[in-house]
């Protein structure tokens, strides 16, 4: 089977952000994402988790897209302005896919 | 003085005080009780759907009056106004950044649904009577303080994002104020039949869910409390307790000016002296991410909350009593 390359972008952002973040990613162009929760961590601000929680401004979510390499730059270009002044972490990682035209 | 003793002994053996304090005793035990966050979230918004109900209910067949309108009126003057005597009162005590102290201003501003909803079960068990539409009144107090704190903050930071429609349709559409609201509309088109539908749901399990909410509330308040050893000073600890006297006396001045009956004073009182952490902390997550959440959770989560539960609720009820007499 014929595999693509492409780049997996995977951004943790603080959940309060995370509808501002996928609009950012469809006005980009990217044809799809997924927004995984994240149960706690730790970071600069010390530990956190979400159990028991009740508020909105609390709790980071996961959004992860796969985009075609020659893409990743303008989707890192949409996403910076917003990220950069907020709590977040974006990775970008190789990997490839089946279907190409998906992304 | 004997009856704030004999009030606060009677609030502090209260099953929703005790269940409080389990929880935030436990937390800072570090015990593993915990709340997954589905069941949080189900027993706020089932809160929200009875107390929302019920002050509509209670007020159906009523009417519009002038003291609805000058307490709506009041409510929102008190919100606009009161991030500014915090921020005063932070720029004073404490050594806080401008826009820490605006952050933390727009919380005292507003108000916590739950110190409501918990100052107003105690009324109900001390005998004393409110007015259902302080419901509408706690409604209108979210948003008006965090306009405020925006305007402090957009005078100190020029980069600040300031209000844009996004944010302010947030502010007024969270779910909290929808459900709240919702439900007060609902209650006051169904009235007392409305009510003795749905009563065995919305009434008798009410104080139940609520200590098991405080229950949960005290964890959070509790483990929010141990994982921000450092970020606040003693001083603002003081804010802390401080700045809601300061809002109870002013909310106590209000209910006086606009002639509030005994039970809504209190409540008015308590709405003054609240302090937010669900919907303020989310637009200044959005708004101001340069602010420092770890402040303005713990306090108002960490001191203020613990402290209008078991001292200021009572200490209110005490001086209302005094002053309007039962």
């Amino acid at each position: 089977m014929e595999m693509h390359e492409a780049k997996r972008v995977e951004i943790i952002i603080e959940k309060i952000m995370e509808n501002r973040l996928t609009d950012l990613l469809i006005e980009a162009g990217v044809k799809g994402f997924s927004v995984l929760p994240v149960s706690g961590g730790s970071g600069s601000s010390g530990h956190w988790s979400r159990e028991g929680q009740i508020s909105r401004a609390q709790g980071m979510s996961a959004v992860v897209c796969l985009v075609k390499p020659e893409r990743l730059e303008k989707t890192l270009d949409a996403i910076f302005p917003m990220l950069d002044r907020h709590i977040g972490v974006v990775s970008v990682t190789d990997t490839k896919v089946m279907r190409a035209e998906l992304f | 003085m004997e009856q704030l003793f004999s009030l606060a002994q009677q609030n502090l053996l209260s099953p929703i005080i005790l269940f409080f304090a389990l929880g935030f005793s436990v937390a800072i035990a570090k015990s593993d009780l915990n709340f997954p966050e589905a069941i949080a979230k189900g027993m706020s918004l089932y809160l929200l759907f009875a107390i929302g109900f019920k002050g509509g209910a209670s007020l159906s067949g009523y009417g519009i009056d002038l003291q609805l309108i000058l307490s709506l009126l009041s409510g929102i003057i008190l919100s606009a106004t009161l991030p500014f005597l915090a921020f005063v009162l932070l720029r004073i005590l404490t050594k806080m950044s401008a826009i820490d102290a605006a952050a933390v201003a727009a919380h005292y501003g507003s108000i916590s649904i739950v110190t409501f909803v918990a100052a107003s079960s105690i009324l109900e068990i001390q005998g004393i009577s409110y007015d259902g539409y302080m419901v509408a009144v706690a409604a209108t107090m979210e948003a008006p303080a965090i306009i405020s704190a925006l305007w402090l903050i957009s005078r100190k930071n020029k980069a600040s994002k300031g209000l844009d429609g996004e944010l302010m349709r947030e502010i007024l559409l969270n779910g909290s104020i929808v459900l709240l609201i919702g439900s007060f509309f609902i209650g006051l088109i169904t009235g007392k039949d409305g009510l003795s539908e749905i009563s065995p749901f919305i009434s008798a399990p009410f104080k139940g869910v609520l200590c098991l909410f405080l229950l949960d509330m005290g964890l959070v308040a509790g483990r929010g409390l141990m994982n921000a050893k450092g970020a606040v000073s003693g001083r603002s600890v003081l804010f802390g307790v401080l700045m809601p006297l300061a809002g109870a006396t002013i909310g106590l001045i209000f209910a006086l000016v606009i002639g509030l009956p005994l039970g809504s004073t209190v409540l008015l009182m308590v709405l003054s002296a609240s302090a937010s952490y669900i919907a303020v902390p989310a637009a200044m997550r959005v708004a101001v991410p340069e602010a420092n959440p770890a402040i303005y959770l713990t306090l108002s989560l960490g001191v203020t909350f613990p402290f209008n539960l078991t001292v200021g609720i009572p200490l209110y009820v005490t001086i209302a009593t005094a002053v309007i007499g039962a």
